[in-house]
């Protein structure tokens, strides 16, 4: 039963990518070949590394729901979490790590980053974020262009991230596919996609579209042109979807004439958006390009998950929560461009006020070692300007918003029993500039000692050049 | 008579009302924790009195004088005005604008002789974000377009109104690192010679001027103003700002700057604690970017987080920068940075040090800015927590004896969008 299950699992991973997975295509074998494109055709390889089931005793404990718990221990076992509490009796044969004056959270989450795509060191030959030659890309996808040796990947864990959402860049209005993984060390990217997670649909508002076409006499070169832009990718989409339909209901009833339509990555991407199998995670500075973009996604059926950059979401933060869409922001960067002008200290704390979704991102190789500190002063600002913001909630901005916020929180996010033990031990509080993540749990597994270099991985591109004294 | 007397110390007295809107009130903060920076260094439950633009006396138990508003800090933590040694402050008030950015000379000829000082806006909204954080003082520095030679930075005093002071041509700023090669389309050698050639011509200029108003002199690679701009650095007596990365050309520079008697500062310098012996033997100080260890470029490979640490151990002046995307709107970040440095070695008081009294020497500023010291300068902030701690903030800033508002534009823009009931067109009125 249990084989039987598995097995039709597979089955339906691997049906047609088309919509219907019916497809005939007569007696070919191209045809065939074309009629089973897999849904996943490079499929996740990763295989969580088996570790004796561990507790951390005695450690304050930020679940990453909100909660803390003083003096609480959380039980490892078998990749999952298996206890958490104050009064946690420990199985026996467990490893006992004491976390005395220390302090744990769930994995860090960042759900904007670039790294093994904009990959160190910072070369025009390692930079693979944009496919800046057509403002809809929508066929490429982030996973193609991930170096797993991306030296910046051990520096990230080092900030205790233990998942991340790696992203095309935002020259286009439709950038391409994105993915996310779990940083571990893999010869492949293949082995470090993580297992089963929805990919993502990277769009972009705002300058970046209309600089980088615009400059170049090609449309978008505004704002008007985005939106045109973005609707006409829909629009065909769903002229897509409404050809493979015809071609279904004619299939069906047996039309010895019915000929599918051509299979085409561009808008295969829109129509798994469109459908909800991949996630619309959208670039988008400005309140009122936001609200544009939530009334187009009314126009055309779809739901956006997500808004990085989200500079100016305060100003719409009940528009936000009551369509429940993420907001991912930096905690105080602003100004660098016109449409981050308006950024303010305030903005997680305001929308974390109004029942929102904030999320800390970092999107930078730099910023993503220290999401708990950007979290940190992002709750600082809040409680200045009067507002209760616990600091289990600013680790939520890191982990259970940002799992809600890549459809993964039934997996990741918060420490709760049959979750994954994606665990942090920091040896202070996570919300001061002078604590450090210790250890690092991926799935139950070790993956980050700070004491222990043997337990630091590097990556291929370091070996043999950069000086093992060297203390990331 | 009587009346003219009376109209003469109107007169005065007049004069002398401006000149007290003109200096600062005397302020005493008494039960503070004072980093003094100084030779008392931290005094507890300690008085600080500023009058005028200038401290007038620190310690437990000094007398408070007559007529001065005092603030109880609690308890609270005083430390100096911070200074940020590094920056776009003034020159960019948005980094991806164009029109807004006033750092270089662009497709014009000025190399050396560019100075920034004309295009510092005082009224940049990014002052007050910066100086709200506890900075207080910073250097804007040139960026480069043509020429290894960026041109002259100014050094800040962030105040309001006129404590907003600038002092133009304060280093001049050059690059050796990659950054050079793909400034001029050669490698490291031509570098160095085009380095070298500059001060030789420096030199022969200072020495032939009459030769150039004959057109008798020599060619030279420079044009005149650019040769005038540097002789305070072939002298000496200008501070010269290198950024150099690898430990090559930070030897390089080393040696350039023993042999030559140079006044050098480097900055970025990610490879400097794998040279740190040598800049310390040489007494060449570093600005660095404390959170900047990736190996980002082929000549940054030794990048480290615990670069700061490594320098100050073997004796190197070390002060900090916000490096990155950072230098015009995110200054005020150095002080996380300080804090990440301690998380990674460094003694807190270097770190204090380094955000203070090294860059304050850097810059040659020390004898008035950079300790609670009487004489010094009035920068002050009292904070309400761990001064290098992300959840910390001023409740007090004050720059030259002033306190200065905590308002900015980002406070403004905050408190006009605390209440959206309604949603409507209200929020534009407030």
């Amino acid at each position: 039963m249990q084989f039987k299950l598995t097995v039709s699992a597979a089955l339906a991973a691997v049906v047609a990518m088309t919509e219907p997975g019916l497809a005939q295509f007569g007696g070919s074998a191209a045809g065939q070949r074309l009629a089973n494109m897999p849904v996943d055709p490079y499929p996740s390889t990763y295989v969580p590394r088996s570790w004796p089931a561990t507790a951390i005793v005695g450690a304050t404990v930020h679940t990453g729901t909100g909660a803390t718990i003083e003096h609480a221990t959380v039980v490892m076992q078998g990749g999952k979490i298996v206890a958490v509490g104050p009064d946690v009796v420990v199985p026996e044969g467990t490893a006992i790590i004491d976390g005395t004056g220390k302090y744990v959270t769930p994995g860090i989450i960042d759900a904007h980053s670039h790294l093994g795509v904009g990959a160190e060191p910072t070369l025009a030959s390692t930079s693979d974020v944009n496919e800046a030659t057509d403002p809809n890309t929508a066929e490429v996808w982030a996973e193609h262009a991930i170096w797993p040796q991306d030296a910046a990947f051990v520096r990230s864990i080092a900030g205790g991230v233990t998942t991340q959402h790696i992203l095309v860049g935002s020259a286009n209005l439709f950038g391409g596919r994105t993915v996310v993984v779990k940083n571990v060390w893999s010869r492949t990217v293949q082995g470090m996609k993580f297992p089963g997670a929805k990919q993502g649909l990277k769009m972009a508002c705002g300058e970046n579209p209309k600089r980088v076409y615009g400059s170049n006499k090609r449309s978008p070169s505004t704002r008007m042109g985005n939106f045109a832009g973005y609707r006409a990718g829909w629009i065909k989409a769903l002229e897509y979807q409404y050809e493979w339909d015809q071609f279904r209901a004619k299939q069906k009833k047996g039309d010895p004439d019915a000929k599918p339509p051509k299979i085409d990555l561009e808008l295969e991407t829109l129509s798994a958006a469109l459908r909800g199998d991949i996630l619309v995670q959208m670039h988008c500075y400005r309140a009122d390009e936001m609200a544009l973009v939530i009334d187009m996604a009314k126009e055309f059926g779809y739901r956006v998950t997500q808004f990085h950059h989200a500079v100016e979401a305060y100003k719409i933060r009940d528009l936000l929560a009551r369509e429940n869409i993420c907001a991912s922001v930096w905690a105080d960067w602003w100004g660098f461009k016109m449409e981050s002008f308006d950024g303010i200290e305030e903005n997680a704390a305001l929308l974390n006020a109004a029942g929102a979704c904030p999320v800390i991102h970092s999107d930078s190789n730099v910023g993503i070692q220290r999401l708990n500190q950007e979290a940190a002063k992002a709750m600082a600002a809040g409680r200045r300007m009067g507002l209760n913001i616990s600091d289990g909630d600013a680790i939520r901005w890191v982990t259970l918003n940002p799992a809600k916020s890549l459809d993964l929180d039934d997996r990741i996010g918060s420490l709760e029993p049959g979750k994954n033990a994606d665990v942090v031990l920091w040896d202070g509080n996570p919300l001061s500039v002078y604590s450090r993540a210790e250890k690092v749990y991926i799935d139950g597994a070790l993956t980050f000692d700070l004491n222990d270099p043997a337990m630091q991985y590097r990556s291929d591109f370091e070996v043999g050049q950069s000086d093992k004294e060297i203390v990331r | 008579m009587k009346t003219f007397i009376s109209l003469a110390f109107a007169s005065i007295f007049l004069a002398t009302a401006a000149a007290t809107t003109a200096t600062a009130e005397p302020v005493a903060i008494i039960n503070a924790t004072l980093h003094t920076g100084g030779g008392a260094g931290t005094v507890e439950r300690g008085t600080l009195v500023m009058d005028g633009a200038k401290i007038t006396a620190v310690g437990a138990g000094v007398p408070i004088p007559d007529g001065a508003t005092i603030i109880d800090a609690g308890g609270a933590e005083v430390t100096p005005g911070f200074m940020n040694p590094y920056t776009h402050l003034g020159i960019v008030e948005i980094e991806q604008e164009g029109s807004t950015d006033d750092s270089d000379s662009g497709e014009m000829p000025y190399k050396a002789s560019l100075d920034i000082a004309p295009g510092l806006n005082p009224a940049s909204v990014t002052i007050p974000v910066t100086r709200v954080k506890g900075v207080t003082r910073a250097a804007s520095v040139p960026d480069f377009s043509k020429s290894i030679f960026a041109g002259q930075a100014a050094l800040l005093t962030l105040g309001d109104g006129e404590d907003f002071a600038v002092t133009p041509r304060a280093a001049m700023h050059v690059t050796v690192s990659e950054g050079a090669k793909r400034l001029i389309g050669a490698g490291r050698g031509a570098v160095m010679a085009m380095l070298r050639q500059a001060f030789d011509d420096t030199r022969y200029y200072a020495r032939n001027r009459s030769d150039f108003d004959n057109n008798r002199a020599r060619a030279t690679a420079l044009d005149r103003l650019d040769l005038e701009a540097l002789i305070p650095v072939v002298d000496g007596r200008m501070l010269l700002l290198v950024d150099a990365r690898r430990a090559s050309d930070i030897r390089n520079i080393i040696a350039l700057a023993t042999e030559q008697k140079l006044k050098v500062a480097l900055v970025n310098a990610e490879e400097a604690w794998m040279v740190a012996g040598e800049l310390a033997a040489a007494k060449i100080p570093v600005i660095i970017d404390p959170s900047d260890n990736l190996p980002n470029r082929f000549e940054a490979l030794n990048a480290t987080l615990q670069n700061a640490a490594r320098l100050h151990e073997a004796g190197v002046a070390v002060a900090f920068f916000a490096g990155g995307e950072q230098l015009a709107n995110n200054p005020r970040n150095v002080r996380q940075l300080a804090g990440i440095a301690v998380a990674n070695g460094l003694p807190k008081d270097a770190a204090y040090a380094a955000l203070t009294t090294v860059p304050a020497a850097i810059w040659g500023i020390a004898e008035r800015y950079g300790t609670l010291e009487p004489g010094k300068d009035a920068d002050a902030v009292i904070w309400d927590g761990d001064p290098l701690e992300v959840t910390s903030a001023p409740t007090h800033v004050f720059i030259l004896g002033r306190p200065i508002s905590l308002e900015t534009r980002q406070t403004k823009l905050r408190d006009r969008y605390r209440d959206l009931s309604g949603g409507g067109p209200g929020i534009g009125y407030r």
